[in-house]
């Protein structure tokens, strides 16, 4: 589904990704984890296009995202993705939050989007906010309703990057528990996360990142139990005992 | 104080409300020129294509190191050149004044576009929309919302501004004032008149904005 | 568009001399009325800061109608009718007496304008660095206006000196209204020139690159000051 070949990637000087290379297979979910800095956010960003890189080529779907022939917004419209700081637009309800790409990048008629909305709302538990704005809603219930707003696009594959990191604590587990349904209804997912917990339960492959490479790329039992290398060992003794 | 000669505020009120006249038309067609110009000048100034950056940004930044007096004496000259006939000095003012106050309404805009968070313009590729989608659904509703406040309060100055067509005796607010003052040999009377309109106009407006804009924060 | 171009005339006398002088005053006006609007600017803006009072409410009747008024205005109230309403001893004194009327009549209108724009920039700087270390001082068992001379104040008016370089530059431009009342700074002599030579081109040229100058050399000696005085940290502190 997702294919990432010796990806490089420099701003000015620094060198933030070296030679990346990995896959997710369909209905896969992989976690991408690692130290501040290691770039997990600068790869995934690579691959529905939003950050460019010099090296390599990553497909989506069979469609290379580096090429200048590829119509990006179309390439986008079938990646759903999730930020950390949530991003919702701050001017319009949680239902026109959600309905505003259909609308206007699969062209779906405003009724027939917001219908789609409120079903996907109700999906994430969230049934009774249509009409919230944003600044009326918690981290937890803004983070849902981003979640519904990718999900709305009917998308084949969905990033996260680092969805929990911004809340509080109380309210991670409402999130994690919407992408562990997700995952089980099958959604192909790359999911940049500190949440070891929720890497054990829910991925089938663990990613490590450190310093723009990524060190291990194993099956999450065997990450968990025996990693290969000494620095994914170092991350996560300091991860699992804190 | 016993010889100055309040009356003839009263007997020159047509002729100074006359200048008010030109002075708020000055003031609707610099804004509203200066608005769409200053909107084109950001896009230019926000694009990645350095050859229409540069140009741009390189005009805001003369506008805005020049006196107002001498932009207008540069339209006065130019404008009738351009043409190839002498033309009013009110067209040649116009023009001034919207090219000037462009430049000011540009960085206004742009501070609005610039301080929407980078998220918003992600998250809205991210869904598969088109960089003129997210500028027009995302991006400028939020720039709109804050930029306004910053308009309003440029009009004032805009409003302060339009007394240097003074310069090219032009017949706005101070400049009938002023021709009524050297007339009637009555300058303290007039010009007290002329600053204290100014700053019932300017401070009531200028509170009231402040007051607004309080009453949004709450 | 039929314009014959002669460049060469700005290198002829008396043109030259003319542009020349005309430079020196606007130069001369700007600082001047700088130094003005320095001084009373900062004491405006410190009494304007304070927490209440007779102090505040006065800076607060001078702010508001010195940035209310347009310049020009202004500049008109202190030629025309400030002679008149003042004693008649002193009404004459300046009219007689006073030398360069002119010079000083513009520099005191210009610098009180722009004298309440930098008292609102002192202000909001102070108040900016204030609402973070004010109750880091308090707490340290400082009084408040202890607090206040000691800290917010020196700190406050190091955090605008970058800030303040829009003022300047506002007050160089504000020297050209000094020709209403017959200054021949460098606007007024740029039109001069064209009067005479008809070349507008030319002389209105001379005159946007002598501003242009003059607003680089502010910028750039802003912001060494700046640098020297570590403005930009304490900016980016209160933010």
């Amino acid at each position: 589904m997702i294919v990432l070949k010796d990806v490089h990637k420099s701003y000015g000087r620094q060198q933030i990704l070296r030679g990346c290379s990995a896959s997710v297979s369909l209905g896969e979910v992989v976690v991408v984890c690692g130290p501040s800095g290691s770039g997990k956010s600068t790869l995934i960003k690579c691959v529905n296009g939003l950050v460019p890189f010099e090296q390599g080529t990553i497909t989506v779907d069979g469609v290379s995202v580096s090429d200048k022939t590829t119509d990006l917004p179309a390439l986008r419209a079938k990646i759903g993705m999730v930020f950390q700081n949530f991003e919702l637009y701050p001017h319009m309800t949680a239902l026109e939050n959600v309905s505003l790409a259909q609308i206007h990048v699969l062209k779906r008629s405003r009724t027939e989007a917001n219908a789609r909305s409120e079903a996907l709302l109700a999906r994430v538990g969230l049934g009774t906010k249509l009409a919230s704005r944003p600044s009326q809603l918690s981290g937890g219930q803004q983070q849902r309703v981003s979640i519904a707003r990718a999900l709305a696009m009917d998308p084949k594959a969905m990033l996260f990057d680092e969805p929990t990191s911004a809340l509080d604590p109380e309210m991670i587990n409402e999130v994690l528990e919407v992408m562990q349904a997700l995952a089980q209804d099958g959604m192909t997912m790359m999911v940049v996360t500190h949440e070891m917990g929720f890497a054990q339960r829910v991925a089938d492959r663990v990613l490590f990142m450190d310093g723009g490479e990524i060190l291990e790329d194993t099956p999450k039992a065997q990450f968990f139990k025996e990693p290969a290398t000494e620095r994914a060992r170092q991350f996560l003794t300091k991860v699992l005992t804190h | 104080m016993s010889n100055f000669d309040w009356g003839i505020i009263a007997k020159s009120w047509g002729f100074l409300a006359e200048g008010m006249a030109l002075s708020a038309l000055l003031v609707l067609v610099a804004t509203v020129g200066g608005l769409i110009l200053g909107f084109g000048l950001a896009l230019m100034r926000l694009s990645q294509n350095r050859l229409i950056a540069v140009p741009a940004a390189a005009y805001v930044t003369v506008m805005r190191t020049l006196p107002l007096v001498l932009v207008l004496f540069w339209f006065y000259f130019l404008v009738p050149l351009a043409i190839g006939r002498p033309i009013g000095s009110l067209a040649s003012a116009l023009i001034a004044f919207v090219m000037f106050e462009a430049a000011f309404y540009c960085e206004i805009i742009r501070a609005g576009i610039n301080n929407v968070r980078p998220g918003q313009t992600e998250a809205g590729l991210a869904s598969g929309l088109r960089r003129f989608q997210v500028m027009r659904h995302i991006v400028m509703p939020q720039a709109l919302r804050a930029m306004t406040p910053l308009v309003l309060n440029q009009i004032v100055i805009v409003f302060q501004d339009t007394s240097l067509v003074y310069v090219v005796a032009l017949h706005d607010f101070l400049t009938n004032a002023s021709i009524i003052a050297a007339r009637d040999g009555r300058p303290t009377e007039m010009y007290t008149l002329v600053a204290v309109v100014y700053l019932i106009i300017c401070l009531s407006s200028t509170k009231a904005l402040d007051y607004w804009r309080k009453g949004r924060a709450a | 568009m039929n314009y014959r171009w002669n460049w060469s005339i700005l290198l002829q006398e008396p043109y030259t001399e003319w542009l020349w002088s005309g430079l020196q005053l606007t130069v001369a006006i700007s600082l001047a009325s700088w130094v003005v609007a320095l001084s009373i600017g900062v004491v405006a803006g410190v009494m304007r800061s304070l927490p209440g009072g007779a102090l505040r409410a006065v800076a607060g009747v001078y702010i508001d109608v010195f940035r209310n008024v347009p310049p020009l205005v202004q500049l008109f109230l202190w030629y025309f009718v400030f002679p008149e309403i003042v004693p008649e001893s002193v009404g004459l004194w300046i009219k007689r007496d006073l030398p360069y009327p002119e010079f000083v009549t513009a520099v005191v209108a210009i610098g009180l304008f722009a004298g309440s724009r930098v008292a609102e920039q002192v202000r909001a700087g102070i108040e900016q660095v204030g609402s973070h270390l004010l109750p880091a001082a308090l707490a340290t068992g400082l009084r408040p206006m202890q607090a206040y001379r000691l800290i917010l104040v020196p700190l406050g008016l190091r955090a605008i000196v970058g800030p303040l370089t829009s003022e300047f530059l506002v007050t160089v431009k504000m020297s050209s209204l000094s020709l209403t009342i017959g200054i021949l700074e460098l606007t007024a002599q740029s039109r001069h020139v064209e009067n005479y030579t008809f070349q507008g081109f030319e002389a209105f040229t001379v005159a946007t690159v002598g501003y242009l100058v003059i607003g680089l050399c502010v910028t750039g000696l802003m912001r060494l000051i700046d640098d020297r005085v570590g403005g930009a940290a304490l900016r980016k502190a209160s933010s």
